[in-house]
């Protein structure tokens, strides 16, 4: 049975549709990549599956079970994370309690305070944010706002985490350290979706890959096949002239 | 922020507060009765301006609907005071404005920014004109006599009140709903996907808010004995607590504690002086501590402490 399950999932903004009749299937413990042009449709479909928005049809399944209609801290609850595409951290507060924050409140069961501090701890040492424990996080760098929205998301223990444009906006060196998260994250047993822009990371880390273009999917496989497919190639290149 | 980090300046801060708290309760034994009026009136502005913070400090929601949350206790008073013993009015003054609370909440609170802020105040007046047309038109007096109780009394329950309020909103901060309240005025949608339950924590904060505001309601009416629907839906109730609150500081709780104290005692030392200026001389003034205090009386000592004492904000 696949971790997470959609089946014909549509919605329209007006007329337009942001997502249109998308099946997709993610197995348990794979990094799965969501990529497209500006405008296709996947931070829509990720606001789909953690219920930021309500599908007008179709259905998204997490372990079988129909999660449309849940509300975002359930959807949470129940195991599945998310983090922004323009990041959301808490800014005024401190690093540790945005992840304090995560900890305390995103998990099935409710966990005692002081195991909620120890477990904001080891996060932020696991995404390297050690350091910076104590100051507010609208003072980090963008790249480290990233990270602390990946240890926010991981401290509600999920199964399944939804990664938006993780690698947007930052240098090569923080893109290598965010790739060896995610290869990281992987490795603890939890299932990644990423929204990526940076073809080197999606290559590199990502199992299987699923391409939307103006909210329809159009392409599926491992990164060999979809990079060579020519659908693909015609929507981020434009049609051959010389073909 | 910052809590139990500097725990000796919490220990000093705590045996302030209870020093405080021993020399009001000693006030009828060597204070004049006009003092311990004085300072019935300094505790309910504080106990209304306390209850505010609770819930619009950290969310940010501005609620305009005090006076109705007040006004809600002064009625039920009046109504109530004279079969009902008085614990019994107050507790039901505060749970009527708690319910009321609640709908209003589960109505509004999925609102945001001015119209939160303008419904809230709507409801003020809507309260005021319905039950003025209430006892215009169904019961056929206006107005309402409470049977008054002594000075001390209400000097007493309203200090009670006080503590109850700051034990409460101090649990709610140091509890994990402290930080899930902040984190729903940083950033709302980020709160709900880390598993806040936003929707439930703003509606019950708000009426438990709404609660001691309805307390202390039910309470001061029997010092004012006449009680008709504009003394007790007084629109000057809904601006008080927010502009006390931002005069002494929104973050650490007794920033609203100073501000309705020093507000609640220059109001009447201006109207003493001068009845005819004073609320200009109030206007003014409350310019200059906005546009200068930004982060209130509290936030304006700190700065201070901080440039004396040398001490800079790490900048990792």
């Amino acid at each position: 049975m696949p971790i997470l399950e959609g089946r014909e999932v549509t919605r329209y903004f007006g007329g337009l549709a942001a997502v249109f009749n998308v099946d997709f299937e993610v197995e348990q413990g794979e990094v799965f990549g969501l990529i497209g042009p500006n405008g296709a449709g996947k931070t829509t479909l990720f606001n789909l599956i953690s219920a930021a928005l309500a599908p007008k049809s179709g259905s998204i399944k997490f372990r079988g079970k129909e999660i449309t209609g849940l509300k975002p801290y359930q959807i949470c609850r129940m195991g599945v994370a998310r983090t922004f595409q323009t990041v959301k951290v808490f800014g005024n507060m401190s690093v540790f309690e945005n992840v304090l924050l995560g900890a305390s409140f995103g998990k099935r069961n409710r966990i005692a305070s002081a195991d909620a501090a120890k477990e904001a701890s080891a996060l932020l040492e696991f995404v390297g944010l050690t350091e910076a424990t104590a100051i507010p996080a609208k003072d980090l760098t963008l790249g480290n706002q990233k990270r602390l929205e990946v240890a926010r998301a991981l401290a509600t223990r999920p199964e399944l985490l939804l990664l938006d444009e993780m690698m947007e906006g930052l240098n090569s060196t923080e893109v290598t350290r965010a790739m060896a998260l995610v290869k990281r994250i992987q490795e603890s047993g939890i299932t990644v979706i990423m929204i990526e822009h940076v073809m080197k990371a999606i290559m590199n880390v990502c199992g299987r890959i699923m391409v939307l273009h103006h909210g329809a999917k159009i392409a599926e496989g491992t990164p060999k096949e979809v990079s060579a497919d020519k659908t693909v190639i015609e929507v981020y290149f434009g049609e051959r002239a010389d073909a | 922020m910052g809590i139990g980090k500097t725990s000796s300046k919490n220990v000093f801060v705590m045996g302030l507060v209870l020093l405080i708290l021993i020399l009001l309760a000693a006030a009828p034994l060597y204070a004049s009765i006009y003092t311990v009026i004085l300072l019935t009136s300094v505790l309910m502005y504080v106990i209304i301006a306390v209850s505010w913070t609770l819930f619009s400090g950290p969310t940010g929601y501005i609620s305009l609907a005090s006076a109705a949350f007040f006004g809600a206790g002064i009625y039920t008073s009046a109504i109530l005071g004279n079969t009902l013993p008085l614990p019994l009015v107050i507790v039901l003054g505060g749970l009527i404005s708690f319910c009321l609370a609640l709908l209003v909440g589960a109505l509004t609170l999925r609102l945001k920014g001015i119209y939160f802020v303008m419904f809230t105040f709507g409801l003020v007046e809507l309260l005021l004109h319905f039950i003025m047309w209430w006892e215009v038109n169904i019961t056929g007096t206006t107005g309402r006599v409470v049977p008054p109780v002594a000075n001390t009394t209400v000097f007493y329950i309203m200090l009670m009140i006080l503590v109850i309020l700051l034990l409460t909103a101090l649990f709610i901060r140091r509890s994990r709903y402290g930080l899930a309240l902040q984190s729903i005025g940083e950033n709302e949608e980020a709160a709900s996907h880390s598993g806040v339950h936003v929707t439930a924590l703003k509606i019950i904060i708000y009426a438990v808010s709404a609660f001691f505001m309805g307390a202390a309601g039910a309470v001061m009416a029997t010092r004012w004995t006449y009680i008709d629907p504009t003394i007790a839906f007084n629109p000057l109730i809904s601006f008080m607590p927010v502009l006390m609150a931002i005069f002494g500081g929104i973050q650490p709780l007794y920033g609203p504690i100073i501000g309705a104290g020093i507000f609640t005692y220059l109001e009447q030392f201006l109207i003493t002086r001068f009845p005819y200026y004073y609320m200009l001389i109030f206007g003014i003034f409350m310019l200059v501590a906005i546009l200068y205090m930004p982060e209130g009386l509290v936030g304006l000592a700190q700065r201070i402490w901080k440039k004396s004492s040398g001490k800079k904000h790490a900048d990792t």
